[in-house]
């Protein structure tokens, strides 16, 4: 899943690290937004090993949780991005 | 101890608020986002310059109507926005603001906690690429993005042709809206649409529109799978007999929205089975009294009913708590109330008929379709739980849950429990109302856990 972007296209870059590798965001995107706007996945499913990409986009399914360096684990829907970021995908 | 504590700050909790504020009183307002509005009127993060009238369409004002109300109550109310409330007993909510515990002591609570997408598996639905209408709509409104380049829209509701007229008109590719409720369903609906006014002609221009600019339609399709292996390529439906396949990237879900019920069972509400919309509900009265004579609903985190209503219940379920509490009520405004919510009450039940839970899709689903995405667990797996010769074979979801681990996951049940329930009324052979629901656990929502360094305050 890649995200389109079709508004709001003006906002701030933002630099963040996705699993060690450089990516770039822009401010007021969510974690969940930010991750698919670079990559098809959130997270793998510790069940079925399959691809997950968050499903609600509300904090109901819980199926985006990743982890930010210093910060624990996060819910990637509610979660705001933030300069230097480091999320750690399961 | 506070007075009242609101639990949301969308179109209930918004107008609660204001008329508690009208009597005298300072409700705590406490609400998981950072802003009030709600899911109907979420406002984007700030930064954002779309209007209201690109974000909220119709509804722009409407959506600035109630966000100028909430922002004039600000000074008198206390809001603690990005609080989980995950907890209720004996007059205390328990919350987590940012990895912080809390506790709100209360004499009376509304609860104004909204609804999320009902949703019936198919297989291929844990792919990236599927979420729910409602998020898909998220997507849009609060992130400006599409959830991908070619978007599918399944489902039933008003919300369907809603959020596809959405996307359309935002620029994205709409590959298919496929309804599964046939025409001749709206059609008989029809005379008890009517009634709805400007909300039924909203709706007709939204699917006119659609048409208009080459938008395939297809009602009365049965959805078979969503394909693809590590992502979504397409979404194979079936039409009066014969099976089509539609190029997508993207497939969003949803058949109307199920009520966030959690912290009225955690509260004692007594819940009774609603026919129409297929689900247990907590049950209250008119003016959203309950059992618990602390608690109060409103909204659609009570029932279904949309906006509009829960506008009117939030203030009608404040006149309940002001007169609980002895205050002046103002009795010509309740009337008012009353007879408005009366009113908007006959065209729900027709929006109900007209756009009916597909149960039979759900209760049919082939054995392989994970039914709880949380833990993976399959449609398969549940039926087996019911079947003869298992020991102590389920007739009912808590002992199918403990069989099975449906609806044991993260979620707590919020995305399985209605099409489970319909897989094992089906597997038993007995109306959906004798398997019971999920009763609720603490705490509703996974709570962060934030690393703390040693020395800081707990
Ligand atoms: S996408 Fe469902 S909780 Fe985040």
């Amino acid at each position: 899943m890649k995200l389109k972007r079709l508004a709001e296209t003006a906002r701030p870059v933002i630099a963040f690290v996705l699993d060690g590798q450089p990516a770039s965001a822009l401010a007021g995107d969510t974690l969940l937004t930010a991750i698919l706007a670079n990559s098809d996945h959130v997270r793998r499913s510790e069940f079925d090993g399959g691809n997950r990409a968050g499903f609600c986009w509300m904090g109901a399914c819980q199926d985006c949780w990743v982890t930010v360096e210093g910060a624990g684990r996060q819910r990637a829907c509610t979660t705001y991005i933030a300069a230097d970021m480091r999320i750690v995908r399961s | 101890m506070t007075d009242v504590a609101i639990v949301g700050a969308g179109p209930a909790g918004t107008r609660a608020a204001e008329v508690l504020v009208r009597a005298g009183l300072r409700p705590v307002v406490i609400d998981e986002a950072p802003d009030s509005g709600g899911r109907i009127y979420q406002r984007p993060p700030r930064g954002f310059t779309r209007t209201d009238k690109t974000l909220y369409g119709f509804e722009a004002a409407k959506a600035r109507a109630l966000h100028a109300a909430f922002d004039a109550l600000r000074p008198h109310i206390e809001f603690r926005p990005e609080t989980l409330v995950w907890n209720i007993r004996q007059n205390i909510l328990f919350t987590s603001h940012a990895g912080d515990m809390g506790e709100v002591p209360f004499g009376h609570a509304l609860l104004c906690t909204g609804a999320t997408d009902r949703i019936v598996p198919l297989p291929g639905w844990t792919l990236p690429g599927v979420t729910s209408l409602g998020g898909s709509q998220i997507a849009l409104k609060a992130q400006g993005c599409a959830i991908g380049h070619r978007v599918a829209f399944v489902g039933t509701g008003p919300l369907l042709w809603l959020v596809a007229y959405q996307y359309a008109r935002a620029g994205a590719t709409v590959a298919a809206v496929v309804d599964t409720t046939a025409f001749t369903t709206k059609l008989r609906a029809m005379p008890g649409l009517l009634r709805g006014g400007a909300t039924f002609a909203k709706g007709f221009y939204y699917v006119g529109w659609l048409r208009a600019h080459g938008v395939p339609i297809i009602e009365g399709a049965t959805p078979l799978a969503i394909l693809g292996s590590e992502a979504v390529d397409g979404l194979r439906i079936r039409t009066s007999g014969s099976e089509q396949q539609i190029a997508c990237d993207a497939v969003a879900l949803g058949w109307g929205l199920k009520p966030e019920t959690q912290l009225a069972d955690l509260a004692g509400v007594p819940f009774a089975f609603n026919a129409a919309q297929r689900a247990f509900l907590p049950q209250q009265d008119a003016s959203g009294a309950t059992a618990n004579p602390s608690i109060f609903l409103a909204g659609d985190g009570a029932r279904i009913a949309g906006a509009d209503v829960a506008e009117l219940a939030g203030a009608r379920g404040a006149w309940a708590i002001v007169a609980a509490r002895g205050l002046a009520v103002d009795h010509g405004e309740v009337t008012r109330l009353d007879a408005a919510l009366a009113r908007h009450g006959a065209f729900r039940s027709a929006l109900d008929a007209a756009f009916p839970f597909p149960a039979r899709l759900a209760a049919t689903m082939p054995d392989e379709t994970i039914l709880c995405r949380c833990e993976s667990v399959t449609a398969g797996e549940l039926r087996a739980t019911a079947r003869a010769g298992t020991t102590l074979p389920a007739a009912e979801v808590n002992r199918a849950k403990a069989l099975s681990r449906i609806g044991m996951g993260r979620c707590q049940g919020r995305l399985c429990s209605p099409p489970a329930a319909e897989v094992l009324a089906a597997a038993l052979a007995c109306p959906l109302e004798s398997v019971g629901r999920l009763r609720g656990q603490p705490p509703v929502k996974p709570i962060p856990i934030m690393p703390r360094s040693p020395g800081s305050a707990p």
